[in-house]
This record gives structure tokens, sequence and C-alpha cells, in this order.
């Protein structure tokens, strides 16, 4: 078996106790995928896995062995931006970049379960199939990753532009 | 500090002292800043443009190696072993388990460390930036809980981390002081910040409260805080052949930490090399602390590279934050709402080896015009591991306690706060009489108030409801100072293709790196793409600490020398034939990729001919600017007015913050983009120390008892408004670019506003931070 | 972490045989992982079950049979947990962060330990939940995350899930098998206030794994509430949670299930509650009045005394809510 990421397959390591942080950083070196608590505090690890965002460093190796893993670095290339990073920049979603990858991927992600009719904390009627993208419902569902620089205004602006929700304050 | 130490600081106090008093009286034209910046008058450039970030897309497409992620060949990890008490000595330290573990390469204690010189501490000399001095994993000692009792090495993270955890000591306590009341009760001592003596009085402030017509007297309490960037602190480093320490690390301040390394390591300062592109937040964290040290020591004995990257509780443990506080603030007016006494004195508590106590007066001195003013910071000392300068040290929990109370005031005397403030707007420098560089908070309130909707707040509390909730708006000023240190240098290399800009600055998110090409481009009349700017790496000119919010003026002020020499340079190599020739330096401005004079635009010379017709493929130029006289000359402050709207839940007490607005006078704004971001970074640090951050430390064993994300809120977008920034935009006259820092003044003053809009809600003053929801029952 | 061996079920009985002998079933490893990273768990085995019992069946008693293997989210977006219990769902989407509900599983909500600083903080505190007989140093320390009802000497920590809370007032049942067979566990049991064993969290046996929850049939919970309190707007543990049901008739309390967050050991079912509620009228004064009931017991510790009013006053707002709402 292997996991498969960014579309490439790579074998599971040895040592079970290896994270699936660890493994993209270390054995993979996709360092796009950041480590901030390793405790499931922050989100910065978030990468996608068989399409759900998932916390990387709660996520051992061996457990993602066969699942097919997405992460910063499979979304978009410097010259070659995915519409999501490419928004970022120019919302300035970031400031020193650390918590950015785990952003950018959470919210792809985080933009497929709104559609899918997940609800969150803030939705008034959780028996309702459609949910609007209010600006709260981003908020809520974008909880997950913690920014320190203080971002937060421009990480919603850039999912609102990038996949055209049209949002009330 | 020793008496030995003491004694010279005092020294050096006084005779900064008497060089301030010099310099304030001397002529305007002896001091830096006298003649303003060309580059203020100049509106049509780059300089000011929502610019996005330079390191935009390699940071969003994950492309931007930090120093944890630079991966060298043979590198080994390494792990840390933790005291688990406040204070003794180790009397049994039991390595064997974490030595026969697999993978295990060695394990370092005082027993086999490097022998290691104590670190330089803070202002003791032009580059020393330890906040303490002491040894480093070199006897026995433990002097606080949780300090590093042993480093594992071995071959991957999860070997050296589970070796880690077989390291046992057994200890001799001693008493330890970790209770704050208790400390203080046994004494406390005067507190100085940056060699200053943390005191000023002018009048009887006592005599001047009892006689006045409006009274408030309270005391107001901060906790410990951390800094919390999301980057843990980690490096990688390598002793290389030639016998050279190379450290990648996240650093804002690497030309000081290659000195310091090379202090502490017996080494010629050049055979450090610290670099540091990218860091993954700062905000006073990321300067000095034991793990630099110890991953280089250990890199040393095992002969190979060592990746440290702390994980979040080893952060706590090793990483200092912002102190307590224990701040009274008392102010008398008369009937009019003049301050006739103003009073700020307190305790904050540092460890004694600690030499940063949290100067929260600092941002009073020149808040307001009182007639009588005493100000004080006493110092309690704690065991503890030591405190740091956190965002703001000072202003952003001074402010607190007295925008606080001037909110209190306006209450008793019936006035508008805002308009409170205003009537006490000072003329010069309430403390050092000097002339305010430039001051329009005043203008700052007007025009925040007016976009913010001021005039619909009721002076009453409790008037506004809206289902279950309260609704309240308060206000406060935020303050900080325009620093500049000495230190700054840049190096400017011309070409014909454009300009590379080179400076030992660093970029932690501020933009720093995107500014300073916004800038330089204007100065050197290039396009922003034709100038690339290197920073971050100590081997390039000046010491320029990322800190104070002193950046942008150190590396202006930098550039202006540089290019300076450069334009000589140039007029020397443009020669007689040129249309420039004969011109002096600030008889020329640059235009276009070349040279012209100021007052005839026409007579221009490329800088591509002038090099051509020299023959010369590149030119070089190396500059410090002068001495940063002009912080002693002219009282140079920002300012902001902060208008917050929250929430509070009549039922269970939770607070929102629902709205929030920060109208700034910081000088021009170089790029209206990042700086935005820079104010709205600071205001949400604000608002999580205003409702939710606090290190608990536990009084009984001096530990940390909440190292972890999970357990010390920051605040997540949920609770993150939109939050509207607006400037003044007026140039400082005596700043390079006009402009002053923006870096830290965002956190001050929305403590305050967001306490004072929950009084506005709901009608009870929360003197002691944070504001959490069992404040409120 | 301490090395273990790492081994994939594939079924039920497979999981248990491999269960022997010590090993941990791991599910979403939001909590487990978590705690073997910071050495408060050493299991020498981990059994991954995650992939085990996936599916939300209706039973044709009408109950909802969940599989423990059910992530958070897909259990939160079921279309008949949302209209029949929209409490779980609340219950569920109040917890964590998107992230975490995506990996963790029912199965392994259930085992969720507390949040406790001392109990994590394995080198520096006492935690007689760790190490039993070793002191507690929460109790005279930071403990305002900490319980007010059901403590005991020994141990005052609280159950952190939101999830359990919602089960907890539905009277949800956990079925599990083990080496001795299969057997069914009442939620109200399967948790357990710590007395003088606070290590003792569950009434699982050795080796026992939950192979689903099963929800039983319930009308009022159609008409149902999870409210949650915390120190920040959301990703945070809650300080008090009700999940509540309210059945009104005739401006008298027909039915009610009312269970609190926060508060104990164990996810706290407000009998006492519930009992003063029935047959009173539908007012704010005997919600108040049902929840001092509740409470009449509390302890508070040195810095959670609030609690007890937050949760006073929480258990009204929240009854008055669904009262008002045409119970």
């Amino acid at each position: 078996m292997a996991l498969i990421v960014n579309g490439i397959e790579a074998p599971p390591p040895a040592d079970p106790r290896v994270s699936l942080l660890d493994f993209l950083r270390e054995h993979l070196h996709l360092t796009g995928t950041k480590v901030g608590c390793n405790q499931g505090a922050c989100g910065a690890c978030t990468v996608i896995v068989d399409g759900r965002r998932v916390l990387s460093c709660l996520t051992l190796a061996v457990q993602a062995d066969g699942a097919s893993v997405t992460t910063i670095e499979g979304l978009g290339t410097p010259t070659a931006l995915h519409p999501l990073q490419a928004a970022f920049v120019e919302h300035d979603g970031l400031q020193c970049g650390y918590c950015t990858p785990g952003q950018i991927c959470s919210a792809v992600a985080m933009v497929e379960e709104l559609r899918r009719g997940v609800p969150s904390n803030v939705t008034a009627d959780v028996a309702a199939q459609a949910i609007a993208a209010t600006r709260e419902e981003l908020r809520e569902r974008m909880s997950g990753n913690l920014c320190r620089c203080g971002a937060h205004n421009g990480i919603i602006a850039a999912i609102e532009d990038a996949f055209g929700l049209e949002t009330a304050a | 500090m020793s008496i030995i130490k003491g004694a010279k600081a005092r020294a050096q106090g006084l005779a900064m002292g008497a060089l301030a008093k010099a310099v304030a009286l001397a002529p305007d034209s002896w001091i830096p800043g006298s003649t303003p910046d060309p580059l203020i008058r100049r509106r049509s450039g780059h300089t000011g443009k929502p610019m996005s970030r330079l390191d935009g897309p390699l940071k969003v497409a994950g492309q931007a190696r930090f120093a944890a992620e630079i991966a060298l060949p043979g590198m080994a990890y390494a792990a840390l072993a933790h005291a688990t008490i406040a204070k003794g000595r180790i009397t049994a330290l039991d390595t064997a388990a974490a030595e026969a573990a697999p993978g295990v390469v060695l394990v370092m204690t005082y027993r086999n460390a490097p022998r290691l010189q104590r670190p330089p501490v803070f202002m003791s000399s032009a580059k020393a930036a330890w906040g303490d001095d002491l040894p480093i994993l070199q006897d026995d000692q433990v002097r606080w809980n949780g300090q590093p009792i042993a480093v594992v090495v071995a071959e991957t993270q999860e070997q050296a981390d589970h070796a880690a955890s077989l390291v046992t000591a057994i200890y001799a306590e001693e008493p330890a002081a970790t209770a704050f009341a208790e400390a203080k009760s046994k004494g406390s001592s005067p507190g100085s910040f940056m060699m200053q003596p943390l005191h000023n009085e002018s009048g009887d402030a006592e005599k001047a409260l009892a006689a006045a017509h409006f009274r408030v007297d309270a005391t107001y309490t901060t906790p410990r805080h951390n800094h919390n960037a999301i980057e843990l602190h980690g490096l990688t480093c390598a002793w290389e052949a030639d016998g050279t320490l190379r450290i990648h690390d996240a650093s804002q301040m690497v030309a000081h930490e290659a000195w310091t390394l090379a202090r502490i390591f017996g080494l010629a300062e050049e055979k450090v090399v610290v670099t540091s592109p990218f860091v993954g937040g700062g905000f006073g964290g990321k300067g000095l602390w034991q793990h630099q040290v110890l991953a280089a020591a250990a890199a040393k004995l095992a002969e190979r590279p060592v990746r440290l990257l702390l994980p979040r509780e080893g952060v706590y443990r090793l990483v200092g934050g912002r102190a307590q506080t224990e701040q009274r603030v008392a102010l008398g007016a008369d009937a009019n709402g003049r301050l006739t006494a103003l009073i700020h004195t307190g305790f904050t508590a540092k460890p004694p080896a600690s030499a940063m106590p949290e100067p929260f007066i600092v941002p009073t001195r020149s808040a307001y015009a009182a007639g009588a003013m005493l100000l004080d910071v006493q110092v309690v000392e704690v065991d503890g591991l030591s405190n740091t300068f956190m965002r703001a040290p000072g202003e952003a929990v001074g402010t607190f306690a007295v925008e606080c109370a001037i909110d209190e005031l306006a209450e008793v005397a019936g006035i508008d706060p805002i308009e409170l403030r205003i009537r006490n707007e000072p003329d010069k420098d309430p403390v050092s009489g000097l002339p305010f560089s430039g001051r329009n908070l005043v203008e700052a309130y007007r025009l925040g108030a007016e976009r913010f909707g001021w005039d619909r707040r009721s002076p009453a509390p409790r008037s506004r409801r809206e289902g279950e909730w309260w609704v309240g708006m308060g206000c406060a000023t935020g303050t900080y100072p325009y620093y500049r240190m000495p230190g700054g240098a840049a190096r400017i290399t011309l070409t014909a293709e454009g300009a590379t800009v080179d400076i030992a600055a660093h970029e932690m998110g501020m933009g720093t790196a995107t500014a300073a090409t916004q800038v330089a481009a204007d100065r050197l009349g290039l396009d922003p793409a034709a100038i690339t700017f290197n920073y971050g790496d100590s081997t390039l000119p000046g010491t320029v600490m990322a800190g104070g919010s002193q950046q942008t003026a150190s590396i202006g002020a930098s550039v202006v020398a540089a290019h300076r020499a450069l334009v000589a340079e140039l007029v020397k190599l443009a020669g007689n034939d040129s249309p420039i020739a004969g011109a002096k330096p600030d008889e020329l401005s640059c235009r276009d990729a070349g040279l012209c004079r100021a007052d005839n635009e026409a007579a221009y010379e490329s800088y591509a001919s002038i090099l051509a017709r020299a023959n010369r493929p590149s030119i070089t130029v190396e500059a410090t600017p002068s001495m940063p006289f002009e912080m002693m000359h002219w009282s140079m402050h920002s300012h902001s007015a902060m208008f917050a709207e929250v929430r509070v839940n009549a039922v269970t007490g939770e607070i929102r913050v629902s709205r929030f607005l920060g109208s700034f006078d910081c000088g021009r704004i170089l790029n209206s983009k990042t700086a935005a971001s820079q104010f709205r970074g600071g205001i949400i640090m604000g608002l999580g120390l205003a409702l939710m951050e606090e290190t608990q430390f536990d009084a009984r064993t001096g530990r940390i008892m909440n190292p972890s994300l999970a357990e010390y809120h920051l605040p997540v977008h949920l609770d993150v408004p939109d939050i509207e920034v607006i400037w003044t935009d007026i140039p400082d006259p005596h700043t390079p670019m006009g402009a002053r820092g923006i870096g830290e003044i965002g956190i001050t003053g929305t403590g305050a506003a967001v306490a004072n809009a929950v009084y506005n809600a709901v009608g009870k003053r929360v003197r002691d931070l944070p504001i959490t929801l069992d404040k409120l029952l | 972490m301490t090395p273990f061996t790492y081994a994939r079920a594939d079924a039920p009985d497979a999981a248990v045989r491999l269960g022997e002998g010590g090993a941990r079933f791991l599910g979403g490893g939001t909590n487990l992982i978590d705690l073997m990273r910071e050495r408060v768990e050493a299991p020498g085995a981990l059994v991954d079950v995650s992939g085990l019992s996936q599916a939300i069946e209706e039973t044709a008693e009408g109950s909802l049979l969940i599989g423990a293997g059910v992530r958070n989210t897909a259990l939160a977006e079921h279309g008949l947990v949302r209209t029949r219990y929209p409490l779980v769902t609340r219950a569920i989407v109040a917890g964590a962060s998107a992230q975490i509900r995506n990996m963790a599983t029912v199965g392994g909500n259930l085992m969720q330990r507390t949040r406790c600083t001392y109990f994590y903080d394995v080198e520096g505190s006492r935690c007689n939940k760790r190490s039993p007989g070793e002191g507690c140093d929460a109790r005279g320390g930071f403990n305002r995350i900490h319980a007010i009802l059901g403590a005991s000497e020994a141990c005052v920590a609280t159950h952190p899930s939101d999830l359990c809370v919602a089960l907890a007032a539905l009277d949800a049942v956990v079925h599990v098998e083990g080496a001795g067979g299969a057997r069914t566990i009442p939620f109200g049991n399967f948790h357990l206030l710590p007395g003088e064993t606070p290590d003792r969290e569950t009434a699982l046996e050795p080796g026992e794994l939950i192979k689903a929850v099963e929800l039983p049939p319930l009308p009022i919970a159609a008409h149902s509430r999870y409210r949650k309190v915390r120190d920040r707007a959301s990703y945070a543990f809650a300080l008090i949670s009700v999940a509540a049901a309210l059945r009104v008739e005739g401006g008298k309390v027909a039915e009610v299930r009312l269970a609190l967050g926060g508060v104990a050991h164990r996810p706290w079912r407000a009998h006492a509650a519930e009992a003063a509620l029935v047959g009173a009228p539908a007012s704010e004064a005997s919600f108040l009045a049902a929840a001092d009931a509740e409470l009449v017991g509390a302890v508070p510790l040195r810095d959670n005394a609030f609690k007890i009013e937050l949760a006073r006053r929480t258990i009204a707002a929240v009854l008055s809510d669904l009262s008002e709402a045409g119970a």
C-alpha cells in the first residue's frame, strides 16, 4: 500500500509513530504543511485527505495509508497559483505566512462542506438543506485555523472573492 | 542584577540623561530629521500604494522555507528535557535509559555540555539583546520551573522525543518566591527601562488628587501573556568545516544573535552566520533564548547538523512573555474636567535575573496635560522564566489602565470621554517638555468618531438591548513612540538594470521588505521590480532589531545615508561631460533610473549612461545614518483613537466584539495594504488581551499550567469582526519618509476600548484582564 | 511517543482479538494521539478501528443505530439526525473544529479524556487519574474549568465531550463487544463518577470495543436545543453546556430531557431538574427552580463558583427558549 500525496505514491513510514505531518515535512520534504502546536489546537497542519480537511498532526501516517492526500503544494505553485492562493495575496490574507497553507487547505475543503449543506454552529436551522454563505458562517467554519498576525479579515475576503460567495456581514 | 552591574547601568543612565538634555537644547539644524525627507513631498510615487506583499506568492504556495524546514545532510534531531521545580539543585540526573534508547546519538547535560560564556544581557553592549544572563546548561542549579536540563539528539524526531522522556532527575528543592502577592509583601525595588528610571514626578500629585473636584482612583491588573507566534521556535544549525557556526533561525535580531552566539561560544563574530529569511511571527518573542545555544552546543558535541524545533509546551517553558502588572491609576480633575492630578503607579513581576521590567507608565508620560503627575513602576521579584518584550511592552497594558480610568473620570464628570481627552491634550510633552514632532490625535478622534457613529452612543450604561444582548460602545487612546535605534547601515549596489539594497533587517509579516522596496524605488527613481531588497542575514550591513516598531525608521535612515553616498559617487563618475556635472548631492534628485538636477529635471543622465561612460558594471556604497538624536530633540509618538462596539449576553455574560474601528495618526503610511494588516493585527491581539489571553502561572510551583494553544485562548475567526482602520496620513516632518512605526500601536488602547464598551453595555467595570464572562455574571 | 505497534482491524471480532493484551483502540485519533504525544498514555499497541461500522441505520423499532466509526461530521449532517435529533447535530457542531469533526469518530467521542491541565502535565503535576494515589494538584490550583457536581476528593475533572451531553439527554444505548461477547450499556451507566478511582472512566471492561451507539425513538427530541457557553466564540471547550428537549401541554411541562456538560466527571443527566419540571407550569420561575433543584448539591472550587450561576441561567434560558418556540 501507499499514500497518494498530491497524486504521487509514497510508501508509509516504518515507524508508526510518524504523524502524517512529519511524514510530509521530514520524509517527503513537503514543508508547506506547517506545525504550529502538534496537538490539534491551531489548524496550521490542515491537509485534505480523501476530500476532507483534517489535521495532519493528529493523523498517523500509517492511518492515511491508501488515502489520497492534497497539501498546499498540490493546490498551486508560485507561478500558477490556485485562485484562492492568488486571492490571499491580493486581499493580504496573510502576514508572516505561517498559518497560511493551513488556512488555504482548510478553506478549499470548507467551501465544499458549505455547498454540501453541512450545518455549523451558527446555522440557524440545522434541518435546512441549503445553507447561506454568510460572513458569520465563513468565520465559524474557519475558526479551527488560528492566525496570530491577525489576517482574519483578509482571509475571509479572499475566500469570498475566490469562490464568488455573496455574503452579508 | 548585581550591585556592580546596577551601578554601571545607573551611570550609563545618567550619561544618557545628560546627553538627552544637551540634545534637547541643541538647535534643530544639528539634529537628524531637521530637514524633511524629500520623499515626504513626493506623493506620486510607489510609496503609500497598496502593493501586495512581495513574498506572498511563495508563502501562499507553501514554498517559503522557514528555519526548521531546512534539511541539512546528516542532520540529527534534538529534544529537550525540562526541570519540574522552581528553584534548587539537581542531585541526580539519570540519562542511561535515554542514551540506550533506539537512535540516540547523545544526551547532553550540564555534565558534558561545552563550556560556554554567560549571555550578555540586554543593553550591556551595542549588540547585546539577551533578557537575562543565566548560564545555559553549565551547572546543576535550577532557576525556573521548565528550565532545560538535558538535550537529546537522535536520528529521528520521534526517537529524540521518546528518549527525552526517559531522562529523570532528582532535585534538592530550595524555597522559591513564586506567588506575586507574597513576593510583593516582602518588598519591591524601583524599575528602569532603557537605562532610565521608571519614575516621573512633578508637583504633589497626591495632594492635588485630594483637592480635586472630580476624582477616580482604582487598581487594574493584567496577567502574564505569551506571544504565541504560530511558527514554533526552532532552528537548524551546523558547524562547518572552517569552524563557522551556521544558524538557520527564526529571528527578529540576526546581527545581535550572531554576535551573541559568538560571545557565548568564544568565536570571532564573523564565525557565526545567522540567516532568517522568513519568520513565522515574532511579536517580541523571536529573540535570543536558550534553545539556540543548546542546539548549537549539541551540534558541536554531536559533530553533526542539528535541528531543534521546540514543541508548543517547550516554547512556553523556554520563551518568556509579557509580565503581570498591578497598576493604580488615580485621576483628579477640576470642574471643567481638566486634570489636576495624574497618578499611575504600581507593580510588575519579574525574576531576579531578568533585565526587562514591564514599563507600563511609558505611554502615560506623554498622554495628558496634568497639573501634577506621579508615575512609578516597582519591581517584585518572582522566580520563574524570564519575561520579555511583547508587542508594545508597557503601552499594551499601561494604556488599558489609564484609558479605562479616563473613561471612569468622564462618567464621574459627566463629560463625553472624547471631549474629556481633547480638553486634556498637551501642547508639549508633559514630562520632557519637548515639542511634539507631530501629534494629531484630535484629528484622529474626529475622523474616527464620525466614521464609527460615536454620536449614537448613549452615555448611560444598559441603554441598548437587542434580544439577549446588551450593546455598548467604548473608545480609548492608543499610543506608541517613534523609535530609531543606533546601529543602522545599508549597502546599495547599482547596476544598469537596477539596484540591490542589503540590510540585516527582518520580515516577520510586517511587510518590511515590500515597503522598503517601494521606498527604495522612489528614492532611487527605479521601478519596484528593479529593486532587490536583501534582509534576514547577519552578514549584511547593520544591526537592526525588528523591535520597538523601529525597523522602518532604521531602514529608512540607513537607505537615506547610503543613497546620499551613492549619489555622491555617481556625480564623481559622471564627470564633467554630464548634464549633472558639478552638482552637489543635495541639488540632485532621482527619476527614471537616473539623476537630474532638482531645479531642472531636464538636466538628466541615466544610471546606465553614467556607468557605461565610466566603464563600470556596478557601483556599491555602504553607509550608516547619524545617531538617532531626533528622539531626544522632539517628543515623537504615534497615536490612535480606538472605537469598540461590544455585545454582552444578558444570560451568560459572553462578550462579542461586533464592530471595531482604529483611527491612526502614525505619520505617513508607506503601503496602505500591508499597513492596514499591521493595524488590524495589533487590534486583534488587543482583542485577545481584552477578552481571553492569560498565561496561567501556578503560584505554588512557578509552573505554567496552560502551555498549549488549546488552553491559552487566542481569538479565532469568529471572534474577529470586520475591523475598519483609517489614518490621518499626516507625515512626521522629522522622520525618514515622514513615517513612524506601526507594528505595535494597534494593540495599544484596544483593551481599554473594549473594557469601556463592556461598561457602556452592562454597567460593570472590569479592571482585571482578561474580561471573561464570569466577571460579568 | 513510546514505541507501539499498529494494526488495522477489518471487523469487530478481529479488532477484539487484536486488542487482547492491552492494546488501545484508535478511532479518529484526535484525543488519543494527543495524549500519547503528551505521554499521558503509552500503549504498546494500537488497533485502528476507525474503518469499522460507519453506517447510520434505522432499526425496525425506530431507533437510529450509529456505527462507532461514523465521523462526527457525517453524524451531524445526516438527514434523520438533523430532523429527529437536532440537539445531536447542534452538540457536534458546537465542538472542536471542522477538521477535528471530520476525523473524530462517535466511538472515540465517548472515550475522550478530561482537559484538566494537571492531568496533561505528566512531568510536573500530580494527578490521581493518571497515577492513582498520587494526589490532585487541580483542587488547589487552576480549576476554572473543573467540576461542580459529583466530584470527589480524588478528582475534580470534567468530561469534555459535547456530543455525549446530547446522548445523555436522549438515553442512548452503547453497543459493545468484548472477548466475553456482545452487550449493551445504557448511556447513563457508561461514564463513571470519579469516586476513589478516577482512573476508571467508563463501564467498559478491558478489551471491550464500542461497536455502535443507539438513539432510541424519542419524538420530543425533534424539539430540542444544545447551548454551549465558552471563553471564545468557537473552538473551545465548554464552561457549561445544556442539552434539552421539552414538550409543553396546556401550559405545563409534559415531558422534558435535560443534561449538562462541563459540570462533572461525566455528562450530567439532570434527573432532579427533570423531576421538578414534569407537571410544573412552563414558566421561567419553574425553570429556575428546576435548575436550583439540580444544582443544590453543587460544590464550587477556588475558580469555578461562577459555573453554578451560569448553569442555572443557561438551563432556564434554554428551557424558556424551547417553551416559547412552541414546545
